[in-house]
């Protein structure tokens, strides 16, 4: 692990404006942020894990358990809310026997609620891995999974 | 002069290129891959176009550009023949998209029954000129000007299109006529509070420091607005051209991008701009020899919304938890590391690099006295247009929701447009005349906000869609200041009890006095305005607050607690198509028996309502449907043939 952070460590000052730009590559890198990560990270910027876990807490991107292997993610921001974002994540809910925020027990997916990807236009909106799905149905969002499984 | 001279090179070979590419004898093939075109499928049509031309043996050029806007029937695809008009396509899919241009391309024949308009030409074939459709025809293009025109990865595009002469007049004028031309121009800040741009360079200008930082505010956490997304993706460097103004102007030496995560096609597009411009010498010291030296840097937001505020920002870009702190001092004396820092927002920036080109008095032309220049709006929810606009402010409501956005969906009633977000209020029909500009919108009990503009139709209730509000700025309260961390919790929690039917007479007044509480001791305007969308229903349409709390109904029978499923048995047909679709199977029935709702095991999916092609599902609210204990034959007239 230390030698896979390094690589990042060394594109970035070692100075406390780095940090959640470290955070971020590390989860980028590592899928979430581990408690060896954190520590990790401690020890470069020294900073303490405390202070650490205070920031990275603070926002919603950071995680810290490990998520699926293919993490799905809908909308509900307005836009979405309004076209029935919420009959996607029940759908998802029941297809995947996950609550939002969850991961299946053999780590293949994980499900994630999130406000607004940017896509309104194209609402109800769903992301599987790094794709954008516009223009979702609940039907339509379980045949994606079950291609996936 | 010298800045021009060191530009000069650059601007050649910009010309070159883009003249190349007009007067190319190749075709030229466009897609518009902005992460709405993604989302509707543009990657598959752009592999098709690329499998297409191979497969023809078509020497054609092939071009990504940003979104025009018409999301609603993307993905789009263009064609431009050599020496013709360039013809665009809509709703296209990969077999359409191959099938298009083996037409156009291999037979000439362009397809008119397939095409939407014609781009930069006049009609032909009955195909309508793009700024003739109804939906871009009161648009005006000023700060979206190269969307969907330019390949956003190539800096020379952008210059070709004039790109960049706005900083080099910057440089031939002092920076205090640069501050006197932002005001003359009128340009008030985009992302929400309207503040006169060239005011608040001033400050910055004339604040104590020799170091100096100015930000670029792209978190853009109002769910439901992708303006400024779309114009990262699609021309970053018009953005990225306002903050070289803005930092000569003001005297920084450095800058802030910060964009949200969520993001990441705009992250790589300003990453790539960045370093397109530091290697043609427009980043880095001594600037094109003007003795400018300005950098810049972008940093990822982490998915907090609170950090779209500007001391919340600093503290995020600091490195530590992104909670806002009292004003004054204002970030134009006490900023980033309590340096002078002037904040603006994308759009803010995008108008700069603009007005500087083209002259504040063209820019204040636009638009009306006070309310100068055009404003992008993200046009989406319940109506038929769905998709990014620019028009000149003081175009009225019901302009830009009927004309440009074409009305609401399947000709249902207008409830309500929610402008600026979780800040902003929800209008009803009677202010549908109302001009939208900073002064009305905050009169009616809104705000303009950075411009996200959601509309509601008559199946949405305005009292879930206040919850809907709270339930975000509750979770994304910060915590710090009480009047918002425990408004919102206490505004949340009534609203909840009211969308379930357990609602009280007394909780309406609560409801405003907590309001009020959290709009006069909030620490910053996220608590300050995150009552906006309960104060502004339950002015406009306390009937469905009351329906709630006096007769446990959901007007909009949208509030599922308080609503019911039927299946009429007159209507049914006993076809198993809900009963097979409802995904916890409480659905009973056979073959030409009326099926039956286990009303206990109801999730109110409203699966089966979408599902039916009858009509025999009904969703009430506060009354019952005499419907049938058991599963008897269906006695429903079978329905007409090729009715639909
Ligand atoms: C909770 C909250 C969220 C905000 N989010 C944004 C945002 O996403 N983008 C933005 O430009 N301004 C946002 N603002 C406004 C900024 O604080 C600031 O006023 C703005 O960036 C100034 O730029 P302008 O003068 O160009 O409008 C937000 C303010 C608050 C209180
Ligand atoms: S509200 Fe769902 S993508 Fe914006």
């Amino acid at each position: 692990m230390a030698q896979e952070l390094e690589a990042i460590f060394q594109k970035h000052k070692r100075e406390r404006s780095s940090l959640i730009s470290v955070l971020q590559e590390v989860q980028y890198k590592l899928g979430y942020l581990s408690p060896e990560a954190i520590a990790e990270i401690a020890r470069f910027l020294k900073i303490s894990e405390s202070e650490i876990y205070g920031v990275a807490t603070f926002y919603a991107q950071f995680r810290f358990t490990r998520p699926g292997e293919h993490e799905i993610k809908v909308c509900l921001g307005t836009a979405c809310h309004v076209r029935g974002g919420e009959r996607i994540l029940e759908e998802m809910e029941r297809e995947l026997d996950i609550q939002a925020g969850g991961v299946t027990p053999d780590y293949k997916f994980s499900l994630e609620k999130v406000a607004c990807f940017g896509s309104c236009a194209l609402a109800p909106v769903m992301v599987v891995g790094k794709e954008v799905h516009g223009r979702m149905d609940p039907n339509r969002a379980k045949k994606i999974i079950r291609a996936l499984r | 002069m010298k800045a021009e001279e060191a530009f000069a090179p650059l601007k050649q070979r910009a010309l070159a290129e883009w003249q190349g590419l007009q007067e190319s004898s190749r075709p030229l093939i466009l897609v518009g891959t902005a992460t709405c075109g993604q989302a509707a499928g543009a990657q598959a049509v752009l592999e098709a176009v690329r499998e297409a031309t191979g497969r023809l043996g078509l020497e054609a050029d092939i071009m990504e550009v940003g979104c025009i806007g018409l999301c609603y029937i993307e993905p789009l695809l263009d064609i431009v023949k050599p020496g013709r008009p360039r013809i665009s396509y809509s709703n296209m899919t990969p077999k359409l998209a191959a099938q298009v241009i083996e037409d156009y391309l291999v037979r000439d024949n362009p397809r008119p029954d397939l095409a939407l308009a014609i781009v930069d030409g006049e009609a032909m074939d009955g195909i309508p000129r793009l700024f003739d459709l109804p939906m871009l025809k009161p648009q005006v293009r000023i700060v979206l000007r190269n969307c969907g025109y330019i390949d956003p990865k190539n800096i020379y595009h952008y210059i070709a299109r004039g790109g960049y002469s706005g900083f080099l007049r910057a440089l031939s004028m002092p920076p205090k006529e640069v501050i006197d031309e932002m005001k003359k121009s009128g340009l008030r800040g985009r992302g929400g509070a309207g503040f006169p741009t060239g005011q608040k360079w001033e400050f910055c200008r004339n604040a104590l420091g020799d170091e100096k930082y100015i930000i670029c505010n792209a978190d853009e956490g109002d769910p439901g607005a992708f303006m400024n997304r779309s114009l990262l993706e699609g021309d970053p460097h018009s953005v990225l051209e306002g903050m070289l103004i803005g930092a000569y102007a003001i005297g920084a030496s450095e800058g802030y991008i910060y964009c949200r995560a969520e993001y990441p096609l705009a992250v790589d597009r300003i990453t790539l701009a960045i370093h397109q411009m530091e290697e043609c010498g427009l980043l880095g010291d001594d600037i094109l020899g003007s003795g400018l030296s300005f950098r810049l840097k972008l940093r990822q937001g982490a998915g907090a919304f609170v950090c779209g505020e500007e001391t919340a920002l600093m503290a995020s870009v600091e490195g530590r938890r992104g909670m806002p702190r009292p004003k004054p001092p204002f970030p134009a004396n006490s900023g980033l590391w309590a340096k002078p820092t002037n904040i603006n927002n994308v759009e803010t920036w995008g108008n700069t690099s603009i007005i500087l080109q083209k002259g504040a008095d063209w820019y204040a032309s636009f638009g009306v006295p006070g309310n100068t220049g055009t404003k992008t709006f993200s046009l989406v929810g319940k109506v038929v247009r769905t998709g990014l606009i620019e028009v000149p402010l003081g175009l009225t409501l019901r302009q830009i929701i009927y004309d440009v956005g074409g009305g609401i969906v399947g000709g249902k009633a207008f409830k309500a447009v929610q402008t600026g977000g979780p800040s902003g209020g929800c209008l009803p029909a009677s202010l549908l005349d109302r001009p939208v500009n900073y002064e009305t919108l905050a009169a009616a009990g809104s705000i303009m906000g950075s411009g996200g503009m959601v509309t509601a139709d008559e199946d949405t209730c305005m009292v879930d869609l206040a919850r809907f509000f709270l339930s975000f700025t509750y979770r994304e309260s910060c915590g710090k200041c009480p009047p918002c961390r425990v408004g919102t919790r206490q505004m949340l929690h009534i609203l909840e009890r009211i969308t379930r039917g357990q609602g009280e007479a007394q909780d309406l007044d609560h409801l405003q006095e907590i309001g009020q509480t959290m709009i006069q001791g909030s620490l910053c305007a996220l608590g300050g305005t995150a009552p906006n969308p309960v104060l502004t229903t339950l002015r406009y349409f306390r009937d469905e607050y009351e329906a709630h709390i006096l007769e446990r109904r959901c007007p909009a029978a949208a509030c599922k607690e308080l609503t019911q499923y039927y299946i009429l048995a007159d209507k049914c047909q006993g076809c198993l198509i809900c009963l097979r679709a409802c995904p916890v199977q409480c659905i009973r029935g056979d073959k030409r028996l009326v099926h039956i709702i286990d009303q206990e095991r109801c999730t109110k999916c409203s699966t089966c309502l979408q599902v039916c092609p009858f009509d025999a599902v009904a969703r009430v609210s506060g009354k019952a449907i005499e419907v049938p204990s058991e599963t008897i034959p269906v006695t429903a007239p079978p329905p007409r043939r090729g009715g639909g």
